[in-house]
């Protein structure tokens, strides 16, 4: 049912854990769902994405989306991170079953949720950068 | 190690089976519906095999049906049923837990307004009470159907006195046995039913093979109409190798039952009592009426599909009711019929062993499955300080 590489991400997943104090934490989903992704970022200079870690209770599909997602986002700047999209999550796992499109698009929300609270803590409104503030309950369904 | 825990999903074909099934598969092919010698054969095979299912399930010949699954069994006997009462009665009495090949028929009978169905809760272990089924029936209910045992959780319902009740009332009784038979003893009319489903491929029977019990005296309306096989009520050329290993497994599942049982038990207590070691871990059904080989479990700030895919790398074979494996957001009816909150039922694991099953197997599945939890609850955003945090 999962590619080859979704299968790695999720017997191997990249970068698992919490960054202690870190500059942004996003946490998506929900446990009646089955599904919380929770990612937290360091951010540098040049608003760079210098480390990331992430946290997930799902299936297979939610923890190999959050496992690349760190992949795609790590190394990136805000604006580059901004712009990976859940096709780009599918696509670099080459594939996701059609009823897993949600763990994706879970994945995409958890990194913006994540910048959001990074702005936020910087005393900047996330909305106008990010498009929301990473706290609503459209999140957390 | 290699490691078959999901006998409820299917289990190996008996060495017996296939030997019963070969001659069928190639050179005695004819079709029990001719006359010359080689149609003889296999019509011969058909009869024997539905003398020894009739015997295994404690029936006459002629109450048995050959069908091509569990699920068209269930189909067949309760569209069969409303359909040959239409005009008395659409009112059906069933469980909460049923198995999906009774609960989307039903489903779908309401949709189109030929049924109107009462569910039946369960208690915390999955048991139907025998008075809430005496108040559910009304005067124009025209079939209860209540599973023996459930396929998730392995409870096991009282059906004898069930069927008592529904018997008393005048009222046909159906009940899905598929997940039992061939693992308890079964005997149709001790358990005071009209119609018993079973499936050959959850005994080590075939796949694409299945039987009801329809109790002489009880109407059913055909589902498939053609050359009028098994006398009018399922048309369709027979499925004599099916049929046959069918029947040579059910035989083998009953002769053998007490030392399979106690082998199967053996696996399933050891396996039982290791996760029952984990923190925060819970056996869903009830402790003693369930099925020998099936344990389930429900482990908190745990996902069931992702401790599938983890054992599944390590070579163990096992099953989740979460609602990943079904593409919904929901968690299995059953674990949510039994009062299990959502985030908790999400992280169900069903082990089911077999008679193949050792207990250095069972060993290493509990290993298997302690180490899948930690990992599991390692990277789980709702597990904090060992323990969970919702």
């Amino acid at each position: 049912m999962y590619t080859d590489k979704v299968m790695d991400h999720f017997n191997n997943p990249r970068n698992v854990g919490e960054i202690e104090n870190p500059d942004g934490v996003g946490q998506v989903g929900n446990p009646k769902c089955g599904d919380i992704m929770r990612i937290s970022i360091r951010v540098g200079g040049g608003e760079t994405i210098t480390d990331v870690k992430f946290k997930t209770f799902g299936c297979g599909a939610a923890v190999a989306t959050s496992s690349i997602a760190t992949e795609l986002i790590k190394g990136k700047t805000i604006s580059d991170a901004l712009g990976v999209t859940n096709r780009a999550v599918v696509e670099a796992l080459e594939g996701l079953p059609p009823v897993k499109m949600h763990c994706s698009v879970l994945a995409e929300e958890a990194v913006k949720a994540a910048i959001a609270d990074y702005y936020t803590r910087k005393g900047i409104d996330p909305v106008p950068i990010v498009g929301c503030d990473g706290k609503c309950e459209s999140c957390r369904v | 190690m290699k490691v078959y825990a999901d006998h409820a999903a299917t289990s190996p074909l008996r060495r017996e089976a296939l030997d019963a099934m070969m001659p069928y598969l190639t050179e005695r092919y004819g079709n029990p519906s001719s006359i010359y010698s080689l149609a003889s054969a296999a019509r011969r095979a058909v009869e024997s095999a539905r003398a020894d299912i009739a015997g295994a399930l404690g029936a006459s010949e002629s109450e048995i049906y050959f069908t091509g699954s569990g699920t068209e069994s269930d189909n067949l006997a309760i569209r069969g049923a409303l359909e040959a009462r239409a005009g008395t009665g659409r009112h059906v009495v069933t469980s909460a837990i049923e198995h999906h090949a009774v609960l989307h028929t039903l489903q779908a009978l309401e949709k189109r307004g030929a049924a109107e169905v009462s569910y039946l809760p369960v208690d915390e272990y999955g048991l139907v009470a025998p008075d809430a089924l005496r108040d559910a029936i009304r005067p124009d209910t025209a079939l209860v159907t209540i599973m023996t045992a459930n396929n998730e959780i392995g409870v096991i319902q009282p059906i004898d006195e069930l069927g008592a009740i529904a018997r008393e009332r005048g009222v046909p009784f159906h009940t899905d046995a598929v997940q039992a038979a061939g693992h308890i003893p079964l005997d149709a009319r001790a358990m005071n039913v009209d119609m018993l489903s079973v499936s050959a491929h959850k005994f080590g029977g075939p796949k694409g093979a299945g039987a009801l019990y329809l109790r002489k005296g009880v109407r059913l309306a055909p589902l498939i109409y053609g050359g009028g096989h098994e006398r009018g009520l399922r048309s369709g050329t027979e499925n004599v190798a099916g049929i046959a290993g069918m029947a040579a497994a059910l035989k083998q599942a009953v002769t053998h039952m007490a030392e399979e049982t106690a082998r199967v038990s053996e696996a399933a207590g050891i396996v039982k009592a290791g996760l029952g070691a984990i923190p925060f871990a819970r056996l869903t059904g009830h402790p003693e009426k369930r099925l020998p080989g099936i344990v389930s479990f429900v482990f908190e700030a745990v996902e069931g599909e992702s401790m599938v895919l983890a054992l599944d790398f390590g070579g163990i074979c096992a099953s989740s009711g979460s609602a990943c494996s079904s593409g919904s957001l929901e968690p299995s009816h059953v674990l949510l019929a039994v009062g299990l909150p959502h985030e908790i039922a999400h992280g169900s694991l069903r082990l089911s062993f077999g008679p193949e099953n050792t207990p250095e197997q069972a060993r290493y599945v509990v290993q298997a499955v302690t180490d899948a939890v930690a990992s599991r609850r390692e990277m789980s955003p709702l597990w904090r300080d060992n323990k969970p945090a919702y």
